[in-house]
């Protein structure tokens, strides 16, 4: 029975999870467009006519190559991915505990207040990359119409200037995972034992001992799933991006997963290259998991 | 009615492969938990299928039936496309139900589409677009379609709906021009003349900026409008053949007639919407409209299909000025869309009868009564129900030697995405060592695209 409960769901991992991410990084050292099936010859057998692609063949390490040195979106992709997982760290999610921190203290009107920071996080990501092209369309925007910059001498392109978009979706991006904290910070926050917070006051600690002393430290379980979930968060990052580009890349705004979904659907396919792509986020996102489960199992054993 | 004649005969196996095939591109995309969504959205029908019952039912009997994929998804082609296939319904007796799928899907699904089950027929567009599919196997030459309506098209048309082997893959339905759209009102108020040529434009441009007009409408955060203008300044200053030679990439990107084209861009600039980048075209049309904006280059299935009812009649254009006297205002854009037959289509003998319905100019002129921004290809083609902007199109488009399609339906669609990004690239910073490293940049993408 166990071995069933078990095995089940280890055989789905295995199908839906193991065998397409091995299967990515065997694509990876192809070049194939999706049209007929991959022949197991290396891509210079075959002849070359200019603008039709070869059938799918054997490339090595071609992509990765190109990748690195050619492609003009790969490293300010994988740039900023690392500023979003900073802004994350840094500001979204402090902003979130800060926010839970303070509602959990019992301010008035707190319920309006959490539902109103938690209204984006019920929001699905596209429809909020839609409200917020309302608020930064150049010439009808609100922010521009509001402050006078929405003519054609002055406007500010928020979401097609290279140095200001990013910025701009990392604003719309922060106050949804602000709110998603929030929540899940709430949760552990009513979890914290009163007596506890209690008994440092008693002995004359201010709030903010009490918090950083005594409650931050009993959570440390919460702490670690919004750290994990701030990480991912972050490297899997699309939406918003996806949906204010609509499809097409914006410069300013590259970011690996939105350049392996540019490379492998559409119209025509580069699947290899595409692959390699997200073969370099899966090693990418392995660092941080690795890490925590790591420290997760080195917990276990010392108990 | 399973059929064996249904599977390609020289690929065994097509359907194990082509499941293996679709597995391993899920795969592709699953690795990565973000790119999940695309995956979604790129596999989604988001159309609905209505069915055209022939008008005599009891000769669709005899005439059998087919499925239409149609990307027709915006209200208005839509319609008219239903009335097209109600009429080749009824003239053929061939039942005909179509699936309506959303266009940008139908378009990011076409390969696997054309892989997997395909409609009989399918809706698509001319040029390289095409040429790229039927290169791979995937569409099936209707030359016996064309013996009959050969005589509809002219040499221009028949060579946009030729494969690269020669046959024919594609019966065109409707084409429209690239030139630069205007109010009358605001030309007549102001006095200005139609420039002729470059220096003409700059003038008028100077003019307009002095009259509070911005010269230009404009945006490209959609991708491709401004490869339009690209496209043009190409035509203009290095001719057609060049253009092709380029997008086929037999010349460099690097090439000194590259370079020539963004300098003349660049002493355009000045006069072009700032903030570009951030805006959809329908917004720069409607500040033409809007009378905040003297002029805009784009195509009139895009700037006409966007102005009010109300407003059309003062709507007007203008071919591109000329700039190299060799190639005057012999050459524009004006892309083409029709109907292709895929090769796994279960049903090509109805779907070829009526092929050979919809490349009538009867066909045309009943799509074309409720669409007020393209024309049809027929030989001398004038539908009652054109509008000025219409009878203006034909003469343009024929006064032509060549036209060209686009920059996204001449080149591979990677080489097209990736001249996108340094399009926007060239409209932030239009300066000469910006224009080197796109170009630098241009050429080494198109050495891995084309490789």
């Amino acid at each position: 029975m166990l071995t069933l409960l078990i095995g089940i769901p280890l055989l789905v991992d295995l199908a839906f999870i193991w065998f397409p991410a091995l299967a990515s990084v065997l694509l990876s050292f192809t070049q194939w467009t999706g049209v007929g099936s991959v022949h197991m010859k290396s891509c210079d057998a075959f002849p070359t006519a200019p603008g039709i692609p070869k059938p799918g063949c054997l490339f090595g390490v071609q992509n990765y190559n190109q990748a690195l040195h050619i492609y003009p979106a790969f490293w300010p992709a994988v740039r900023h991915n690392g500023i979003w997982l900073g802004v994350f760290l840094l500001i979204a999610t402090p902003l979130g505990m800060l926010f839970a921190v303070l509602i959990d203290r019992g301010l008035r009107g707190s319920r309006i207040y959490q539902s109103v920071l938690f209204l984006p996080v019920m929001l699905s990501l596209a429809l909020i990359g839609i409200i917020w092209e309302l608020i930064y369309a150049p010439d009808k925007g609100l922010i521009n119409t509001v402050i006078g910059r929405n003519h054609n001498n002055n406007l500010i392109d928020w979401l097609g200037d290279p140095h200001l978009n990013l910025w701009a979706i990392l604003v719309e991006a922060t106050w949804r995972q602000a709110g998603y904290v929030m929540v899940l910070y709430l949760a552990g926050l009513k979890s914290v034992d009163p007596s506890l917070r209690e008994a440092a006051t008693v002995d004359g600690a201010n709030a903010w001992q009490a918090f950083w002393r005594v409650v931050f430290p009993t959570m440390r379980p919460i702490n670690i799933v919004i750290l994990v979930v701030t990480v991912i968060e972050s490297l899997r990052a699309f939406d918003l991006v996806y949906i204010t580009s609509k499809g097409n890349p914006l410069r300013g705004l590259e970011l690996l997963s939105v350049s392996v979904t540019q490379n492998i659907v559409g119209e025509t396919q580069r699947i290899g290259f595409g692959s390699a792509l997200g073969v370099v986020l899966l090693v990418l996102s392995l660092v941080p998991i690795s890490i925590f489960l790591w420290q997760a199992f080195r917990k276990e054993v010392q108990r | 009615m399973p059929d064996l004649s249904d599977s390609v005969p020289d690929q065994p196996g097509v359907s194990r492969r082509s499941m293996l095939k679709g597995i391993a591109g899920a795969a592709a995309i699953s690795a990565v938990p973000g790119a999940v969504l695309a995956a979604c959205s790129s596999s989604g029908n988001g159309g609905g299928s209505t069915s055209a019952a022939g008008a005599g039912s009891s000769s669709a009997a005899a005439g059998g039936s087919i499925t239409f994929g149609s990307n027709y998804s915006d209200p208005a082609p839509k319609d008219a496309f239903a009335s097209v296939v109600s009429a080749a319904s009824g003239k053929t007796g061939v039942k005909i139900s179509v699936n309506t799928v959303d266009h940008n899907t139908f378009q990011d699904n076409i390969s696997n589409y054309l892989q997997g089950t395909p409609d009989d027929l399918a809706t698509w567009f001319a040029g390289y677009r095409l040429q790229f599919f039927a290169a791979q196997g995937l569409l099936t030459p209707i030359d016996d379609v064309w013996d009959q309506i050969g005589g509809t098209f002219n040499d221009a048309a028949k060579s946009l709906s030729k494969g690269l082997d020669g046959h024919y893959y594609l019966v065109p339905l409707y084409n429209y021009p690239w030139v630069i759209f205007y109010n009358k009102s605001t030309f007549q108020q102001k006095g200005y003349q139609i420039p002729k040529t470059w220096d003409d434009l700059i003038a008028l441009c100077k003019q307009m900026q002095k009259d509070k007009l911005i010269p230009f409408a404009f945006a490209e955060k959609d991708g491709w409008p401004a490869l339009g203008t690209f496209d043009i300044l190409n035509l203009r200053i290095n001719g057609y053949d060049y253009h092709i030679k380029l997008m086929k990439h037999q010349v460099p990107w690097t090439d000194k007639g590259v370079t020539d084209v963004f300098n003349q861009w660049a002493q355009l600039m000045p006069y072009l919407q700032n903030g570009a980048n951030g805006r959809i075209w329908q917004d720069a049309a409607t500040t033409l409209e809007n009378k905040q904006a003297g002029m805009m280059f784009q195509g009139s299935n895009q700037v006409a299909a966007n102005y009010s009812p109300k407003n059309l009649p003062d709507l007007d254009f203008f071919p591109y000025p000329q700039i190299n006297p060799q190639f005057g205002q012999k050459y524009m854009d004006a892309p083409t869309d029709g109907f292709m037959l895929p090769n796994k289509a279960k049903n090509p003998d109805p779907a070829k009868t009526v092929l050979k319905y919809l490349g009538t100019a009867e066909a045309e002129q009943t799509f074309l009564k409720t669409d007020h921004w393209d024309v049809g290809l027929a030989n001398g083609l004038i539908a009652p129900t054109y509008n000025d902007i219409q009878k203006k199109s034909v003469d343009a488009i024929s006064a032509c030697e060549a036209v060209s399609q686009f920059m996204d339906r001449d080149t591979v669609p990677d080489m097209a995405t990736a001249m996108i990004s340094q399009i926007q690239s060239f409209i932030d910073d239009p300066s000469s060592g910006n224009i080197a490293k796109i170009q630098k940049s241009a050429e080494d993408q198109a050495k891995t695209i084309f490789q």
